[in-house]
């Protein structure tokens, strides 16, 4: 038998990709397989199983992995999901924030003259506890990607979505108006792995918070 | 023609029923050896009633009118309900009191988060009995019962369900602050819980002991790690180490300073059941000292639930590994220093 890595880990697809393979060859795994490998997703050898962000809560709370690099905003969206929420690693910062077209206040004409507004966002919770914690009233338009043409086609008047330099806003005339969250990549774990692997997830907590204290340092 | 059922519920057909039987027969075998009589409680139960056990129902979200417009909710675990029976019907009964059921408790859950709405319980209580000898009882029985199932690896955690407020209130955070560090706890966000406790105003070494605690996890030795106002749980939780060790038990142990369990009646330990094969817990339980005192008999208890289905995962998991192996899978060495 092929010996087993000692942790699975579920590792996020798309923006945070770069920097969460940069912070694993750092703890010292292996990462040139999955660099080398565009469309394979698992790695079991090196314990590293590849995913879109979203589905990483959805391997961890299963134990399909036992720990997972993810982005704050799915947690938020995804609040009933069990897992331990462990290391705030700090990159992949982004902000959710409320945009709407420049030059006209969308939002608050609707919901002043119409009573509702409309919002779409591929955050349905986090943006309708935002509106409903504020005391407005809107309705939400889920949608899977692109949220910035949706205010330009009509859809909408607003949109609640992630931003890190701003520039897809800008490109798409819109501008920010309300910061929701800031939201970094979090490390999470299994809470079964969380009690019977807690050794070894001890010892990576431990080894990411060296690395992070060495790079500030640095 | 296919006719829908509710999202987390099932239909069971025979090779999993044969295999279900089985599985509660040995369960049953051992808490009825052990002197755990069987009982029964109805699905359905009045509301007002249910509530004395928990201000919120223990979580109880599926309710009807009878013909007299009464509410009626469908019980959302069986402890409660069993106080309430045990209160009504053994209100003079000599104590100990030893009780097991192998019923389905229903629950609300979020739409294809894979969870059951309604699930099948086989657990123990163990009324009348105090600390540390009830804990060491029922551990002992449901870690014999699911060697008797056949799981080789399982193991369980113990906390205690009182230690984090008692550190709270000892370093005098106000009440009022309390809850949402509480709440991060219990939502196990640990990042978040940091923040919290930064927020709060304390000394470094008391910031230090409120965001460690739910990390310490282990064998005995992080009993250690926890002292002062934490010495009357942890003195508990010692002295169960002690009795269940006695009983060659003590590899199956996690003590876990950072257990919390999403019911509010329990008192004082509380447990967890894991299984490295299932992603989720097998079960849990835990020390209600005053929920009989509710339903107007006051009385220690504590009991463990199992889920059966998730039981039935780990035993099916570990058949497949030992016909690959044709030995037991060795448990794993002790899970922290």
């Amino acid at each position: 038998m092929s010996a087993t890595p000692e942790l699975m880990i579920a590792v996020p697809r798309g923006a945070l990709l770069a920097d969460t393979l940069d912070l694993l060859d750092r703890l010292g795994i292996a990462t040139d397989e999955v660099r080398r490998n565009e469309r394979r997703l698992l790695f079991a050898e090196a314990g590293i199983v590849t995913m879109r962000p979203s589905d990483v809560p959805t391997y961890v709370e299963h134990g399909a992995a036992d720990v997972g690099i993810t982005g704050k905003d799915v947690l938020l969206e995804r609040p009933e999901r069990q897992v331990y929420e462990l290391v705030d690693l700090g990159y992949g910062r982004c902000r959710m924030i409320v945009a709407e077209p420049a030059g006209r206040e969308a939002l608050a004409e609707s919901i002043r003259r119409l009573g509702t507004a409309r919002v779409a966002t591929k955050y349905p919770r986090e943006a309708a506890r935002h509106f409903a914690e504020t005391g407005r009233q809107v309705e939400i338009v889920e949608v899977k990607g692109s949220v910035e043409i949706a205010p330009l086609t009509g859809l909408v008047d607003g949109i609640v979505d992630l931003t890190a330099s701003g520039r897809t806003l800008a490109e798409n005339q819109l501008v920010e108006r309300e910061e929701i969250h800031v939201c970094t990549a979090r490390l999470i774990a299994n809470p079964v792995a969380h009690k019977l692997k807690a050794r070894r997830i001890d010892e990576l907590i431990a080894s990411i918070r060296e690395s992070a204290a060495e790079g500030g340092s640095g | 023609m296919i006719h829908p059922i509710p999202s987390g519920t099932r239909d069971v057909l025979p090779d999993e029923m044969r295999e279900l039987r089985a599985l509660s027969d040995r369960l049953r075998g051992a808490f009825e050896q052990a002197g755990y009589g069987e009982v029964q409680t109805p699905s359905l139960e009045y509301e007002e009633v249910l509530r004395r056990g928990d201000e919120r129902g223990a979580g109880a979200l599926y309710r009807v009118f009878d013909e007299r417009g009464r509410v009626l909710v469908l019980r959302s675990d069986m402890t409660i309900p069993i106080a309430r029976m045990v209160a009504s019907r053994y209100a003079d009964a000599a104590l100990p009191l030893r009780l097991c059921y192998f019923q389905h408790a229903y629950r609300a859950v979020e739409p294809e988060s894979g969870r059951a709405r309604e699930f099948l319980q086989g657990g123990v209580e163990l009324i009348g009995a105090p600390a540390p000898h009830g804990e060491v009882e029922v551990i002992s029985l449901v870690l014999e019962g699911l060697d008797a199932a056949g799981l080789a690896r399982h193991r369980i955690g113990i906390g205690d369900a009182s230690l984090y407020g008692t550190l709270l209130a000892e370093l005098e955070v106000p009440p009022a602050r309390r809850a949402a560090v509480l709440e991060r706890l219990a939502r196990r966000d640990l990042v978040g819980l940091e923040r919290q406790i930064h927020e709060l105003g304390l000394s470094g070494a008391a910031r230090e002991l409120l965001s460690t605690l739910p990390t310490l996890r282990g064998g005995p030795a992080v009993l250690a790690r926890a002292s002062g106002p934490l010495s009357s749980a942890v003195e508990n939780l010692r002295a169960c180490y002690e009795l269940l060790a006695e009983r060659g038990l003590a590899d199956r142990l996690i003590f876990d300073l950072g257990l919390v369990r999403e019911l509010r009646y329990y008192t004082g330990a509380v447990f967890e059941l894991y299984d490295p094969a299932v992603g989720f817990r097998l079960g849990g339980g835990g020390r209600y000292d005053e929920l009989l005192g509710r339903f107007g008999a006051p009385r220690s208890a504590c009991g463990i639930a199992l889920d059966l289905q998730r039981v039935h995962a780990a035993q099916a998991a570990e058949e497949r590994l030992q016909a690959v192996d044709r030995s037991p899978v060795p448990l794993e060495p002790e899970p922290a220093a």
